[in-house]
């Protein structure tokens, strides 16, 4: 079970209040996580990844265990103890504005 | 007596404001979709219930949303906005070529006789259709394949497909406006496309009266006289009688002919509106005097009409989509304004109130009358 925490944007698209708990076949990466969240909440297609090149939008960052992913492959095996359900895998809308 | 229901995209967020037919006591429901840009908000003349919102961030991109019950629930339909074939390039500010890329929605054009059918035009500039409700889009191809395509430029906001006209008369016949290529004609449901700007005249084109280059801020139309056009260019208030093949500029006595609304009003094909910008430079009204202008003559001779608005201090713009009109018999005007104010004339532009005035900066405003 994998456990992600959404930015406060896409828990309203995807109609969901807190931590989202997902099934992921295979070992959990990124592209893995967010293929089993558009499953399960199709409203939140194209939202994370770029429709077309299927990357990281720029404004979206990918965090876990204190560590920022977002500059590794979206393909990259995620840290053990996001794969066991002990920590989230946070999807963050990066801080911009004024 | 008729409702009317003034659809309004702003910065962050979408508004329904409601009244009945006197137009002077509104009912203001949302925001909905909070902290998102809603570039336009547009309802199905078939079906008034179902009204369809461009809803997009920057951090998140391009969402469609779709409401069946006259804006009171919401749900998203289909986002997939993929260019047909391989997109190749258009011309970048600096004259390089430039990959075609979807950047997000800018007008929903909701067809005239099926409520499954909607055009969508997008950043960079395209033309799009669903015809099951929003759900799936596809590429109206022929506009962007159109031999000129490749030499199109982007305006300083962004290379943008901002309006969308279907003749009420013929549904094959199809008018696009792209800042900044200019204006184009289906005559084919959107299959093939001319460019339709023959007697503009733009400063800062080499070519000066090119086939295309020209920075069309919007085009509006009376249904009643589908092939009398009028054009709010970046400068210059235009008019067409032969359905675009020919332009005749009709700024007349305009304190400024730069501007981005346009609109005609419901029941006089010869009454039109726009509101005078000072220049491309100031982005607000000359004098501070927020003042909207009407001809009864199909332009050249305009009036001022000021009351209700203010005319001290007043630097706001009002964007290319943030103009409209109702259809009851005493027609009524509406705008909004970036300053979050959004102005009802229900005596054809005689006199203004602000149904609200602290909104986020709007960005467009559409208005139906409900019977």
């Amino acid at each position: 079970m994998i456990r992600v925490v959404l930015p406060a944007h896409l828990r309203v698209i995807a109609k969901v209040s807190g931590e989202v708990e997902l099934e992921v076949v295979g070992t959990p990466s990124p592209a893995s996580v967010i293929d089993a969240l558009e499953a399960r909440f199709p409203a939140l297609l194209g939202t994370i990844r770029d429709p077309l090149t299927q990357q990281r939008r720029k404004f979206v960052r990918f965090y876990a265990c204190e560590e920022d992913l977002s500059l590794e492959s979206i393909d990259v095996a995620l840290p053990e103890p996001v794969q066991r359900g002990r920590e989230p895998f946070y999807v963050i809308g990066a801080m911009a504005g004024g | 007596m008729s409702d009317v229901r003034v659809l309004v995209g702003t910065r962050k967020g979408a508004f329904v404001l409601r009244a009945d037919g006197a137009r002077k006591n509104w009912d203001v429901s949302g925001p909905f979709f909070g902290g998102w840009e809603i570039f336009h908000v547009k309802g199905s003349p078939v079906d008034p219930n179902r009204i369809f919102a461009s809803q997009s961030t920057s951090w998140f991109g391009q969402l469609i949303q779709r409401s069946d019950d006259g804006g009171l629930t919401w749900e998203p339909v289909g986002n997939q906005f993929l260019y047909d074939g391989v997109p190749g390039t258009h011309q970048w500010y600096d004259g390089t070529p430039h990959p075609w890329e979807f950047a997000r929605v800018w007008h929903l054009e909701p067809s005239l006789s099926d409520p499954d059918t909607v055009l969508a035009g997008v950043e960079d500039a395209a033309l799009f259709r669903s015809t099951d409700g929003g759900q799936s889009w596809s590429e109206l191809s022929g506009l962007r394949g159109h031999d000129t395509g490749s030499a199109w430029q982007p305006g300083a906001g962004g290379m943008c497909l901002h309006t969308i006209i279907v003749s009420p008369h013929d549904p094959r016949r199809i008018f696009v406006a792209i800042s900044s290529a200019g204006a184009f004609r289906s005559d084919d449901e959107g299959a093939t496309w001319k460019p339709i700007n023959r007697g503009l005249h733009s400063e800062g084109l080499p070519d000066e009266d090119a086939e295309v280059g020209h920075c069309v801020h919007r085009i509006a139309m009376n249904p009643s006289n589908p092939d009398v056009l009028y054009m709010q260019k970046h400068w210059d208030v235009m008019r067409s009688t032969d359905a675009g093949d020919s332009w005749t500029e009709v700024s007349g006595n305009l304190p400024s002919d730069f501007g981005f609304a346009i609109d005609v009003h419901a029941h006089e094909p010869e009454t039109v509106y726009v509101v005078p910008i000072t220049s491309d430079s100031e982005h607000f009204p000359p004098e501070g005097k927020l003042r909207v202008y009407r001809s009864r003559t199909g332009g050249d001779e305009w009036e001022p009409l000021t009351k209700g608005l203010p005319q001290d201090h007043c630097y706001v713009d009002v964007l290319r989509d943030a103009m409209a009109v109702d259809t009851l018999e005493d027609c009524g005007v509406y705008f909004g304004t970036t300053g979050g104010q959004v102005y009802a004339s229900a005596n054809s532009g005689d006199s203004w109130e602000p149904i609200v005035r602290d909104l986020p900066a709007v960005l467009s405003v559409e208005v139906q009358t409900l019977v």
